[in-house]
């Protein structure tokens, strides 16, 4: 498991937050140096002139520049082109130059309050989050093929949102955007028609829904009429020409309304672009609230199986993600899809002699950690 | 830390409203919904009286169903009414696309007698039952004023291989206009195959022209059913068969069946000579009250409880074929259920409210008469013409589908108007006959109650309601639902 956010040993400089991309290169012409934090790798002598320097723990000797820091030994993965935020001394790694899976949080707040979210909602002024990605769009190179924004809920950032995607838009065109958003704020036309002038070429939010029944749905983000709410923005944005993926997170409270779920997706929302249904995050509130969100994949193989044929019958593209592949049913197995973020992505022991790690979805590394199926079954 | 409120919390209080929804009764326990959309759900009695007096338990699984599928919904339930609503305009989106189907009667023309046919001429004399080209070319031009971006151009006879010049010269002449329409063209042609020859089936090739063909059965039904010189019809049909997939590929070659009193005993074997030629379906068919066949009385060969007898033991036997793993479709339940499980009309023109007939689809007669259906011209041969609604060579398009015959039949009969469908349960998934209520009972509406046409219909939904009790004939039926 990657650490994304963490303290310098010891560093050096202005303590107001700033954004530098690193690079190696020490001879990269002094003109673009200033911009630039120069990631030392070895003991060596240090280049001159670049705007910050990230040194190796051992590092000896005073840099050329006020802006250094320590590297705690965890971060010891950042490489060429990726950027961080340093803000008196703390480290938050917010771009992985060779990762296909960057993900940008914007905002922590959320009007759900779901009984497995994995990042919970704090409701704290964060409106920095969303200017310091703003900035990070300006650094990402343009060739960046796919970026993803999440919360908490994005879209309770309002206008600054809709700028951030026009901003996005601008500055990296032919970037594949995904955002996740719980769908509530859309179910607001004028939001929805803000979200749809952008006219970005390549945009999908990701929607959970959770059940069919909107008492269900409702408990398990733990919001009254945030399932129709929900509905109404998915609506919304369809009615829009807006790209949408339905998510499903799988777990006990999900699990026994899924037919049911799959059917009326298949019934009301069979324009929807995608289907993913996920395995769970061990993390956040899914560990606080364990035993009630904790099932074994086991013991919902053929629930998940008929859900699947429901919705291929019905032509809904549907994906399995982060789902243990030895769990899954014949059928379920061939839309499962490798797909956790690297830094996430996990085996246990029983998986070491297995044939397929290669095409497996794996578990979140938290749940490695946590809680995992006592059923895995590794394919020799 | 968070508190977490439990699932109780969310239960919705205060009175909950009932949505648009219609019942039957399945027995004296179990009772059928379906709400606008056409969604289904059984419930029992007991219960649905709980549900109308508004005393459903909250907590209970079937309120959730009923709430998800949209049978009732609470107040502040907003997504339940535009969801119906989506549905509602799904279900209907054909209208707007108007005429599809165009039927050329090209000749009246044929080498077989068929016992229950209604129209055919054994006679060698093409001025008085072949279409003319100058007929053909009025037709055309009626054709292209059809708004639909999809149109399917049908030959029929007599058979029309008969008259196959007059198929070359409409085929060629509507690709040559459609060069600028540039509309999405389908042609068939209703043929036997017993004249089908090989510079027949090079310009299908050539046109990309499907072939809707006639088998009744094992041979000695087939050629008892369909007399031709040299009872050899069978033969021909199979040996034709061959030939058109060799030229045209196995799909290009569709398959109909009708059942005679001769068939009532001999479903599976049907099913077994369909397979055995290599099809992958059958669309089990009843006889229509029409022309000969009802002239000669031979429609009373059986009435519509014993047709269902036969569909259903037909059926059965096609449902056993698949649960042993071979994939094999009737396709006129995969009509109805495509109705029963999606919101998307499959189109068949027997089964559209308002009726398919004169919308959908429209008849041009040999003779250049236009008629609102196949059925419609079997009816003038019989000496009612009620449903001719005008002629190419004296009426223009507005005339023709303004006619007063055509709107007032399709008003008259508007399911949800109608007396016993506006309550029915099986609206959703049935439709408006004008014409078979026309010619049973008088009248385009009829009387639902004596009528052979919702007796069939509402026989064959609790055929399939009970069938889908077994969750592999449920899957099944989904399955051919949904690729039909
Ligand atoms: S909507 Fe997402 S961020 Fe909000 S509580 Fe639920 S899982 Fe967490
Ligand atoms: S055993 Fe194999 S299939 Fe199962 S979780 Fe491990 S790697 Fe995946
Ligand atoms: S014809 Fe019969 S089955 Fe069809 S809608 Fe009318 S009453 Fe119902």
């Amino acid at each position: 498991m990657l650490t994304l956010n963490g303290k310098a040993l010891a560093w050096g400089g202005s303590a107001e937050r700033t954004l530098w991309k690193l690079t190696s290169n020490p001879a990269l012409p002094v003109v673009l140096r200033e911009k630039m934090a120069f990631l030392q790798r070895g003991n060596g002598p240090l280049p001159q002139g670049f705007g910050a320097y990230i040194l190796p723990p051992e590092q000896q000797g005073i840099p050329p520049c006020a802006h250094w820091l320590h590297l705690p030994p965890d971060f010891a993965y950042l490489a060429e082109g990726d950027i961080i935020s340093v803000n008196a001394g703390r480290i938050r790694t917010l771009w992985r130059q060779n990762s296909p899976h960057n993900a940008v949080l914007l905002t922590e707040r959320c009007d759900n309050n779901c009984v497995m979210c994995s990042q919970p909602p704090k409701n704290i002024e964060d409106h920095w989050l969303v200017a310091e990605a703003m900035d990070l769009v300006r650094m990402i190179p343009p060739s960046a093929p796919v970026l993803g924004f999440t919360g908490g809920e994005p879209a309770l950032l309002g206008q600054r949102l809709i700028d951030l995607l026009a901003l996005t838009r601008a500055r990296l065109p032919t970037t594949a955007v995904h955002l996740l958003s719980n769908g509530r704020g859309f179910a607001d036309p004028a939001f929805s028609d803000a979200y749809a002038a952008i006219q970005h070429p390549d945009l999908m939010v990701g929607i959970p829904l959770y059940a069919a029944d909107p008492a269900q749905h409702d408990y398990i983000v733990q919001a009254r009429g945030a399932f129709d709410q929900t509905v109404r923005g998915i609506l919304a944005l369809k009615e829009r020409g807006q790209r949408v993926e339905v998510r499903v997170v799988l777990h006990r409270q999900t699990i026994e309304g899924l037919p049911a779920l799959a059917q009326f997706i298949a019934r009301n929302l069979q324009f929807i672009d995608q289907v993913a249904l996920m395995g769970l995050e061990v993390t956040g509130f899914a560990r606080a609230n364990l035993d009630q969100v904790w099932i074994d994949p086991a013991d919902y193989r053929p629930t998940l199986e008929n859900a699947v044929a429901l919705l291929r019958d019905y032509q809904v593209p549907v994906r399995i993600y982060n789902h243990p592949l030895c769990l899954l049913g014949e059928m379920a197995a061939q839309y499962s899809v490798k797909s956790i973020s690297d830094w996430k992505n996990e085996y246990v022991a029983e998986c070491a002699a297995c044939t397929r790690r290669q095409d497996c979805g794996g578990f979140f590394s938290s749940g490695a950690r946590y809680r995992y199926s006592p059923s895995l079954r590794p394919f020799l | 830390m968070t508190r977490f409120l439990p699932a109780e919390d969310y239960l919705p209080s205060g009175r909950y409203e009932l949505l648009p929804f219609r019942f039957e009764r399945l027995d004296d326990e179990r009772v059928l919904l379906s709400n606008m959309a056409g969604e289904a759900l059984t419930v029992s009695s007991a219960d649905l009286t709980t549900l109308v007096n508004g005393d459903l338990d909250r907590s209970g699984a079937l309120f959730s169903r009923l709430r998800a599928n949209h049978f009732l919904r609470q107040p502040e339930d907003r997504a339940a009414l535009e969801l119906l609503a989506l549905k509602l305009r799904t279900r209907y989106a054909r209208l707007r696309d108007f005429t599809s189907l165009h039927l050329f009667v090209v000749t009246l023309r044929c080498d077989h007698a068929c016992r229950y046919c209604q129209v055919s001429r054994q006679s060698a004399d093409r001025a008085s039952f072949d279409m003319s080209r100058e007929t053909a070319d009025r037709a055309i031009d009626l054709l292209f004023r059809s708004p639909n971006q999809a149109l399917k151009v049908e030959f029929q006879g007599g058979e029309p291989l008969l008259n196959f010049d007059l198929i070359r010269y409409v085929v060629l002449s509507i690709t040559e206009r459609n060069r600028q329409h540039k509309r999405d063209i389908q042609f068939v042609i209703t043929t036997t195959l017993s004249l089908i020859s090989d510079d027949t089936l090079a310009f299908c090739r050539e046109h990309r022209i499907f072939l809707s063909a006639s088998l009744d059965g094992p041979e000695d039904l087939h050629n008892a059913n369909r007399p031709r010189p040299g009872a050899d019809s069978h033969a021909r049909f199979v040996a034709g068969l061959e030939k058109a997939r060799d030229v045209l590929g196995p799909e290009a070659v569709s398959a109909l069946m009708t059942t005679t009193a001769a068939s009532l005993q001999r479903g599976p074997g049907i099913v077994d000579e369909y397979l055995r030629l290599g099809f992958h379906g059958i669309f089990l068919r009843h006889l229509s009250p029409y022309g000969f066949a009802l002239k000669t009385q031979s429609y009373q060969g059986y009435d519509t409880a014993r047709w269902l007898e036969f569909y259903e033991e037909t059926l059965t036997y096609i449902i056993d074929l698949n649960r042993s793993g071979v994939r094999f479709t009737e396709q006129h339940a995969a009509i109805i259920l495509r109705k029963m499980f999606s919101c998307h009309d499959p189109g068949y023109v027997d089964l559209m409210n308002p009726s398919g007939a004169g919308i959908a689809a429209i008849v041009f007669n040999y003779d250049g008469g236009v008629f609102a259906s196949d059925e419609s011209r079997m009816l003038m041969e019989m000496g009612d013409d009620t449903f001719r609604l005008g002629s190419v060579h004296e009426h223009g398009y507005d005339e023709i589908f303004s006619a007063p015959a055509l709107l007032s039949a399709l008003e008259d009969s508007f399911t949800l108007s109608a007396p016993m469908c506006a309550d029915c349960a099986c609206e959703p998934w049935c439709g408006a006959d004008p014409v078979y209520h026309h010619a049973r009972h008088g009248d385009p509406l009829g009387r639902k109650a004596e009528s052979g046409f919702c007796q069939r219909m509402k026989g064959m939904t609790r055929i399939f309601v009970k069938a889908m009790e077994d969750p592999f004939v449920a899957a099944l039926f989904r399955r051919w639902a949904l690729s039909c």
